[in-house]
C-alpha cells in the first residue's frame, strides 16, 4: 500500500490543481494578448484581472448545458470526458523535478504521446456527435492535422532520443546531466520541428483551423456549451502543458538548473550560489505586488494584490527553506521550480506565435508537415545518427560532429523551401486540395 | 494480487463486453468507440502483463494511429442510408453452427491443456528494460522477418505516394 500512496497523492495534486492552472494561463494569455494590442485586458474582478479565472469557471458551472435535438447523445455527452482523461493521464509520466513524479515508466516518453494523441477522439466524437456541418467539418480538419503533425514530431522526438539512448524521461533529463548540455544545442532541427509540430498537435494560432472562428464558427466546439465547453478548454490547455513539458523535458534539460556544472558554494556553507536565484525571484515578485497593492481602487482589490504578494514570500521561504534541507528535498523543489519556469516560458511563446502570425490555410498546412518538416525531420535523424556513430568509434567531439549535420539540415531545408515548398500554390492545386475540408465546397 | 486478479477481470470483461457490443452495433461510429475501448482495454492486459513496450505501441499504433483514421473515413459515409438498410441475405444457421463449432475446438483446448496453465512469472530483467528487450529479439532473432515488414511497408506507402500524386497530374 505504501508504494500506492506517494504516486495517488502526486495524481490527486495534479488532477485538482490542473484546472486552477489552465484558468490562469487563459488569464495571462488573454492579458498578454491585451498588452500586445495595446489594450488593457480584463481589470474588473480582482486587481488586474487576478479573480477573473474563478469568476469564469463558476459562469460556465452554472450555464445551461444544451444538447441540440439531432445530436447523438451518449457520444455527445461522452467526447469532452474522453478529452480531458487523456489529456490528464498523460501526466503520470511527466517529471516534475526529480521527487514528483507518478511513474518512471521505461517507455515514459512513447506513453505520454500515446496517450495525448488519443485526445483526437474527444475532438473527433464531439464534432460528429453534434450532428452539424461546422463540428464536422472541425473534427475532419482536426483529425487530418494530428495525424500529419504527429509523424513529424515523432521525428523530431527520435533525434533526441538516439541522443538519449533511453526513452524514461528521468533518464532523458540524467543523459543531459551527464553530457553537460542541454539536448536544443545539439539539435536545434529537432527543436524547431518539435516546436512547430507541437502548436499544430494542440490546435492553436497559428494552426487553429479546427476551431477556425472566421471560417467555421468554433470548429467541433460549435455546438458545446456550459460546462462540457469548458471541459474542451481544459483538455486543450492540458495538452499545451503536455508538450510544453516534453519539450521541457527532452530540449531544455527538464529540472535541471542553467549553468548545472557551475558548483561554487556561498563561503562557509554548503548553498550553492545560483541556488538563491529562484528564492530571490520570487521575492522580487513579491515586491512588485506590495508596490502594486496601496494603488488599487478599491479596498477589496488592495488585499487581494497584498494576498498575492504574500504568497510569492510564501514560495520564496519554501525555496530558500530548502537549501538548508537534505539533498533530495532541495533538488525535489528547486527542480519543480526550474521545470514549472520552463514550462511556462515555453507556453508563453505559444501564446507570442499566437498574436503574431496570421492563421495558416488548410493546404498550407498540410504542405508544411508533408513536403517539409517530415523530409527535413529524416534528414536530421540520420545525420544525428551519423555523429554518434562518430562520436562512438572514432571519439569526435560531440559538438563537432553535430554541427556538419545542422549545417546538412539547414542547406537541405533552404533547398526544400527554394524548389518544393511554394506555400502559395496556384489556384487550381488550392481547389483540388481543399475541397473536402472547406464548408460550401464539392456538394 | 487481489488487486492485480480484479484488474485483470476489469480489463478482460471490457474488452471482451466492448467487442460484443461493437459487433451488435447498428450504429457504425458507436462500433468504432467499441473496437476502441476492447483496444485499450488490451494494452491495458498487456500493462499488466509488465510488456510496457508492446502496451504503449498498441496505444500508439491501433488505439492512436489506425483507429483515427477508420472513424476519420467513417465520418465521411453517410450514416443514415447504413442505419436503414436491410440485411438481405441472412445466415444465421450456418453462423450459428460454425461459431458452435469454434466454441466446442476452444474449449476442448482449453479442456486438454489445463494443466499448463500456470506460467512461470516473467524475469524481473525482462520488465525493467522491456524496450531493450524487444529491440534485441528483433534486431537479432527475427531481423529477416523484421526487414520483410519493413520493406512491405515501405512498398505500401511508395503505393500510396504514387496514386495520390497520379490526381494531380
Amino acid at each position: 500500500m505504501r508504494t500506492l500512496l506517494i504516486p495517488v497523492l502526486c495524481a490527486v495534486v495534479i488532477v485538482a490543481l490542473l484546472p486552477l492552472i489552465a484558468g490562469y494561463i487563459v488569464l495571462v494569455e488573454r492579458k498578454v494578448m491585451a498588452h500586445m494590442q495595446a489594450r488593457l485586458g480584463p481589470m474588473r474582478v480582482g486587481p488586474h484581472g487576478l479573480l477573473q479565472p474563478i469568476a469564469d469557471a463558476l459562469k460556465l458551472m452554472l450555464k445551461e448545458d444544451v444538447i441540440p435535438t439531432n445530436a447523438d447523445r451518449l457520444i455527445f455527452w461522452f467526447a469532452p470526458v474522453a478529452s480531458v482523461a487523456a489529456a490528464l493521464v498523460a501526466y503520470s509520466a511527466m517529471p516534475i523535478g526529480p521527487a514528483f513524479q507518478i511513474a518512471d515508466l521505461n517507455v515514459g516518453l512513447l506513453f505520454i504521446v500515446a496517450v495525448s494523441s488519443l485526445g483526437i477522439y474527444g475532438v473527433v466524437l464531439g464534432g460528429w456527435a453534434s450532428n452539424s456541418h461546422y463540428s464536422l467539418l472541425g473534427a475532419m480538419r482536426s483529425a487530418a492535422q494530428l495525424v500529419s503533425y504527429e509523424v513529424a514530431a515523432g521525428l523530431a522526438l527520435v533525434s533526441v532520443l538516439l541522443l538519449a539512448g533511453s526513452l524514461s524521461m528521468k533518464e532523458i533529463v540524467q543523459a543531459q546531466l551527464d553530457q553537460g548540455v542541454w539536448f536544443v544545442f545539439y539539435v536545434p532541427f529537432g527543436f524547431f520541428i518539435y516546436l512547430v509540430a507541437s502548436i499544430a498537435e494542440t490546435n492553436r494560432a497559428p494552426f487553429d483551423l479546427p476551431e477556425a472562428d472566421s471560417e467555421i464558427v468554433a470548429g467541433y466546439m460549435t455546438e458545446y456549451s456550459g460546462f462540457r465547453w469548458a471541459l474542451y478548454f481544459l483538455a486543450e490547455y492540458a495538452n499545451v502543458i503536455v508538450v510544453a513539458g516534453v519539450a521541457t523535458t527532452l530540449f531544455f534539460g527538464g529540472w535541471l538548473r542553467p549553468l548545472t556544472r557551475y558548483h561554487d558554494h556561498f563561503p562557509g556553507t554548503h548553498v550553492e550560489l545560483l541556488d538563491v536565484v529562484p528564492a530571490f525571484a520570487m521575492i522580487a515578485l513579491a515586491l512588485y505586488c506590495f508596490r502594486l497593492a496601496p494603488r488599487q481602487p478599491l479596498r477589496v482589490q488592495k488585499r487581494v494584490m497584498a494576498a498575492a504578494g504574500v504568497k510569492c514570500v510564501l514560495f520564496a521561504g519554501i525555496l530558500f527553506a530548502a537549501l538548508f534541507g537534505s539533498d533530495a528535498v532541495r533538488e525535489g523543489v528547486h527542480g519543480a521550480f526550474w521545470f514549472l519556469a520552463k514550462v511556462g516560458a515555453y507556453i508563453y511563446c505559444f501564446m507570442w506565435f499566437r498574436f503574431t502570425f496570421p492563421r495558416y490555410r488548410f493546404d498550407q498546412l498540410m504542405r508544411l508537415s508533408w513536403q517539409f518538416l517530415i523530409p527535413l525531420g529524416l534528414v536530421n535523424v540520420i545525420g544525428v545518427a551519423v555523429a554518434i556513430v562518430l562520436r562512438e568509434r572514432w571519439d569526435w567531439n560531440p559538438f563537432f560532429s553535430l554541427v556538419p549535420t545542422t549545417i546538412v539540415t539547414l542547406g537541405f531545408a533552404a533547398w526544400l523551401t527554394a524548389d518544393k515548398l511554394e506555400l502559395s500554390g496556384t489556384d487550381e492545386d488550392i481547389a483540388a486540395e481543399s475541397a473536402a475540408v472547406l464548408p460550401g465546397s464539392g456538394e | 494480487m487481489m488487486l492485480a486478479k480484479l484488474l485483470f477481470y476489469f480489463f478482460a470483461l471490457l474488452a471482451v463486453g466492448s467487442a460484443v457490443l461493437m459487433v451488435t452495433r447498428r450504429n457504425i461510429v458507436h462500433a468504432a468507440v467499441f473496437l476502441v475501448t476492447t483496444l485499450l482495454a488490451t494494452a491495458g492486459i498487456f500493462l499488466q502483463l509488465e510488456a510496457e513496450f508492446l502496451f504503449v505501441v498498441q496505444l500508439l499504433v491501433y488505439a492512436g494511429g489506425i483507429m483515427v483514421l477508420f472513424v476519420f473515413v467513417i465520418m465521411l459515409v453517410n450514416l443514415d442510408i447504413e442505419m436503414r438498410a436491410v440485411r438481405f441475405n441472412k445466415q444465421w444457421t450456418v453462423a450459428g453452427a460454425l461459431a458452435f463449432v469454434l466454441a466446442m475446438q476452444v474449449l476442448t483446448a482449453l479442456w486438454v491443456g489445463r494443466k499448463t496453465f500456470h506460467l512461470p512469472a516473467a524475469p524481473a530483467a525482462l520488465a525493467e528494460r522491456n524496450t531493450e528487450t524487444v529491440a534485441d529479439a528483433l534486431f537479432s532473432h527475427f531481423v529477416l522477418a523484421f526487414e520483410v515488414a519493413s520493406i512491405l511497408l515501405l512498398v505500401a506507402m511508395i503505393g500510396a505516394v504514387v496514386m495520390g500524386k497520379r490526381r494531380a497530374e
